[in-house]
């Protein structure tokens, strides 16, 4: 037999001075369940507390109502009390006699007559609670970060400087990103690789960090706080722990055409080769494409030459296997293919050229030693043409709807920087908007316009036309002056919109998360969990996640370490009790549930059935894994069978409620 | 049966509100003394998603005169995804129930936020209204539960 204690609460006047409380009270008593009512000033506080404790005790309480102010305000300090007395907390239910009755109601007796149903509906509900407990699951304290860009350079940093192991898997054979790209970073000018290959330093040497690169993510299992990962690491053909560095093979090797990927395939490299000077892990890797010998067996001159016997040419992928409590994906971004802008000529002429590659062209590691020269004819150029939003802001299906967010500002430092260097030469820049919010981003781009004397032209560009003298007419309009313009320039430089790298697609299913109609990985709340994917233990930072530069890429890698570091101080997590629970009886396997589910939730498992008569039958059923479950309840909805309830809200309790409602 | 001599027909709504948008903009309706009928009563559900066709026709089942749901809005979902499904399922749900004979007034999805007291009770106050104009709902009800009363 149930035993059910009511207590109504007066919040000093804010109820009592609507709704009739003693009268609430005696009439519950009378109620099927109820073994004690009362009521009293404020359920709340200390005394009111102790008064349903000594309550619980006296009368041996199966279960309490509390008719007061709303259960997001003290539902939780009423379990707290039940508990105290020796009472499973969620055997407690509220009933929100305040914000929803005395509040809201001017006439005495119809708030009294609502506060009685909504006291009874909450009695039918908690007449049907069963205990629950808190799940515990315990914590592998090593967090996993996926790309090894600024983004994943800077969390993989904070995670280990609080103590935590975290290793660091990079597609590429070294770390460094986008970042290691760029010649000078906005809105200081200061050189990039000079800021980033510190951090690339102390990643290396830091021995909580293990930096697996040239590997990939294979596989992922398990949920917050217990992931198994198998990482490839695929075959580099050089002993990592043998190669120094030196880079004696790459003086030897015969195979010298390949596209060299570090300098947007504006020169070559060698088949044995380190992707850059300052690269870590400082190890040279084999592109086996390009290699003679793993092509056709001959050749070998590496091994030869490499005295510190680190070429292995019979190297195989390698698979290894380990846990981590928590994953960031910082994953970054590429700019995307111009196929679909024939408009701009980049197919035609080697003189039109993107952001990137520009980069590369000023940066002094970079295939023309720093000096600006255009790549058909290696003259320096007079009149260079920048065009903004290349594929950004577009609507009409060839591009990318949203704004890429970061080429406003890099294209006013180009130009600056190229003014600043040849001053004798022209630079126009065509645009539809300028968007430079930031701290002294503004600023910046002004600079650009009023000390450097760039040309910035409203408007947009038609067509670039490649010219019989090997310069390139670019035909625009200038909004302003609405007119038709034509500027013969040497060099067109595209601000080419970027996109994720597309590698994402295949992570955000291995890890079970959300990708946007942009393939930008989904955060859990675009307000207020902008770091978190929907997966718990999934973490993001950087351009994986939408368009951003370098100072909130680190903001952001931060932000994710202290989530991860929060997370992974915790010897156990708790979990939500109040999720959903598959009978399995009543399960047929179906696939339903798992579908509708936004966490990954359910997954299935074979599990034998006794048929009777000694038989018995293996049958797969859904499982939810209650770490992972948030108890939102779309499964239970889905479910044909009936067979799937959210424990704390369910089906026979709702129905219930609504009975009670409707009872007239 | 209330509308017999001259007593006012007052009807009976449930409306389901989630726990994360709606349900808070009811307590800041509340917090904010925005008035709606006495005779809406809440029921709080995780996500609107939680809300089973079965116990709206339950509601109808046992006397009500009008069901409402609501939810985040679309896009806000605590659970993402949630409000969407709702949207599906209830537009379905209720053409069906139209097509029983309960009217499509009866039923109604809107979607208020935490920050919405006033939008809360405001849709409220006209969902009430428009159900007393359709008057008692008869469809749908167990004469055995109307029997005990
Ligand atoms: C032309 C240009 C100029 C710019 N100039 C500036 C500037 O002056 N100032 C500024 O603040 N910002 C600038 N930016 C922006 C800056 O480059 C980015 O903000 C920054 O690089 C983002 O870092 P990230 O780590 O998120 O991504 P990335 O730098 O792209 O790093 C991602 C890393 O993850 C690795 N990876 C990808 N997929 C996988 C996978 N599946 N498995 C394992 N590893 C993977 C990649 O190989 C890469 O190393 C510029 C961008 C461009 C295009
Ligand atoms: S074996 Fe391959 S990598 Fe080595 S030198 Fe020959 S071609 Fe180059
Ligand atoms: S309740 Fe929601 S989160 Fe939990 S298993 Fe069902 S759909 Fe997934």
């Amino acid at each position: 037999m149930q035993r059910i204690g009511v207590f109504i609460c007066w919040c000093g006047s804010n109820i009592a001075a609507t709704v009739d409380v003693e009268k609430v009270s005696e009439v519950i008593k009378q109620e099927k369940g109820v073994v004690f009512a009362t009521n009293y000033q404020y359920m709340c506080s200390e005394n009111g507390q102790q008064i349903i404790k000594n309550a619980i005790k006296e009368y041996n309480l199966t279960g309490i109502v509390i008719g007061s102010c709303s259960p997001r305000m003290h539902e939780a300090t009423f379990r707290k009390a039940a508990q105290a007395a020796g009472l499973n907390p969620y055997m407690v239910e509220v009933a929100n006699i305040r914000e929803h009755c005395s509040w809201i109601h001017k006439d005495r007796a119809e708030a009294t007559e609502k506060a009685i149903i909504l006291v009874r509906t909450a009695i039918a509900k908690v007449l049907l609670n069963t205990p629950l407990a808190e799940g515990e699951s315990p914590v592998t304290k090593r967090a996993l970060v996926i790309g090894g860009g600024i983004a994943g350079i800077q969390t993989a940093l904070d995670i280990a400087e609080a103590g935590f192991e975290v290793d660091i898997v990079e597609k590429n054979a070294t770390i460094g990103g986008r970042m290691a790209q760029i010649d000078k970073t906005f809105p200081t000018l200061d050189c990039s690789a000079c800021i980033l290959t510190p951090k690339m330093v102390d990643c290396a040497q830091n021995e909580k960090i293990d930096i697996l690169s040239y590997s990939e993510i294979e596989s992922v299992q398990g949920f917050v706080g217990n992931f198994t990962v198998t990482i490839r690491k695929k075959a580099r053909y050089v002993d990592e722990n043998k190669c120094t560095g030196c880079k004696v093979c790459m003086q030897y090797c015969p195979s010298k055409k390949g596209l060299n990927e570090f300098n947007m395939n504006m020169n070559t490299r060698t088949a044995i080769y380190i992707p850059f000077a300052q690269a870590i892990p400082n190890v040279a890797v084999i592109d086996p494409e390009q290699c003679i010998k793993l092509k056709t067996g001959k050749c070998g001159v590496c091994k030869l030459k490499c005295s510190a016997g680190a070429i292995n040419y019979d190297m195989k992928d390698e698979f290894i296997e380990r846990k981590y409590g928590a994953i960031v994906v910082a994953t970054g971004f590429k700019p995307i293919d111009l196929d679909n802008f024939n408009e701009y000529a980049y197919k035609d002429s080697k003189d039109v050229i993107t952001s990137l590659e520009l980069e590369r062209l000023m940066n002094a590691a970079g295939p023309t030693n720093g000096v600006l020269l255009r790549p058909s004819d290696n003259a320096h150029p007079k009149d260079i043409t920048f065009i903004q939003c290349v594929g950004s802001r577009d609507v009409s299906g060839c591009g990318k709807p949203y704004c890429s967010k970061i080429c406003c500002m890099y294209t006013a430092k180009h130009a600056m920087l190229i003014r600043e260097k040849y001053p004798d030469t022209r630079v126009h820049v065509f645009y539809i908007d300028v968007r430079t919010p930031g701290k002294n981003y503004d600023e910046f781009y002004r600079r650009a316009v009023e000390q450097y004397d760039v040309d910035y032209i409203k408007g947009m560009v038609g067509k670039v036309f490649p010219m019989a003298n090997g310069k390139l007419l670019v035909q625009g309009s200038n909004l302003l002056d609405n007119e038709q313009i034509f500027i013969e320039s040497d060099l067109v430089v595209l601000a080419t919109a970027i996109e994720p790298e597309p590698s994402v697609r295949k992570i955000a299913t291995l890890l079970a998360t959300s990708i946007d109609t942009n393939n930008f990985l989904t955060e859990a709340h675009p307000k207020l969990r902008p770091v978190e994917s929907p997966t718990a233990g999934i973490y993001l930072a950087g351009v994986c996640q939408g368009p951003r530069d370098i100072p909130e890429t680190v903001s952001m890698a931060s932000a994710c370490a202290a989530k991860v570091i929060g997370l992974l101080v915790k010897d156990k997590l708790k979990t939500n009790p109040c999720i959903a629970l598959t009978n399995e009886n009543m399960c047929n396997g179906c696939s339903q549930c798992a579908n509708v589910c936004a966490y990954g939730a359910i997954s299935y498992i074979e599990k034998e059935f006794r048929l009777g008569g000694g038989k018995t039958e293996v049958r797969r059923v859904s499982y939810v894994n209650p770490a992972v479950c948030q108890g939102c309840g779309a499964c239970t909805v889905t479910c044909p069978s009936g067979a799937i309830d959210l424990k704390g809200f369910s089906s026979k309790q709702i129905m219930s409620e609504v009975e009670t409602i409707c009872k007239k | 049966m209330q509308e017999v001599e001259n007593k006012e027909f007052i009807p009976t709504i449930v409306a389901f509100c989630c726990n994360w948008c709606s349900y808070a903009g009811a307590d800041l309706a509340g917090t904010s003394r925005l008035e709606y009928p006495a005779n809406v009563k809440i029921i709080r559900v995780p996500c609107s998603c939680r809300v089973n066709p079965m116990f709206i026709l339950k509601a109808f089942q046992s006397g009500a005169d009008g069901v409402i749901l609501c939810g985040c809005h679309p896009g806000d979902c605590h659970y993402m995804t949630g409000n969407y499904y709702t949207r599906r399922r209830m537009s379905l749900l209720f053409s069906f129930l139209n097509y029983l004979g309960i009217e499509k007034e009866r039923t109604r999805v809107e979607w208020v936020s935490a920050a919405e007291g006033a939008r809360f009770s405001m849709v409220m106050n006209d969902f009430a209204a428009k159900i007393k104009e359709l008057g008692e709902n008869k469809r749908l009800q167990d004469l055995r539960i109307k029997g005990d009363r």
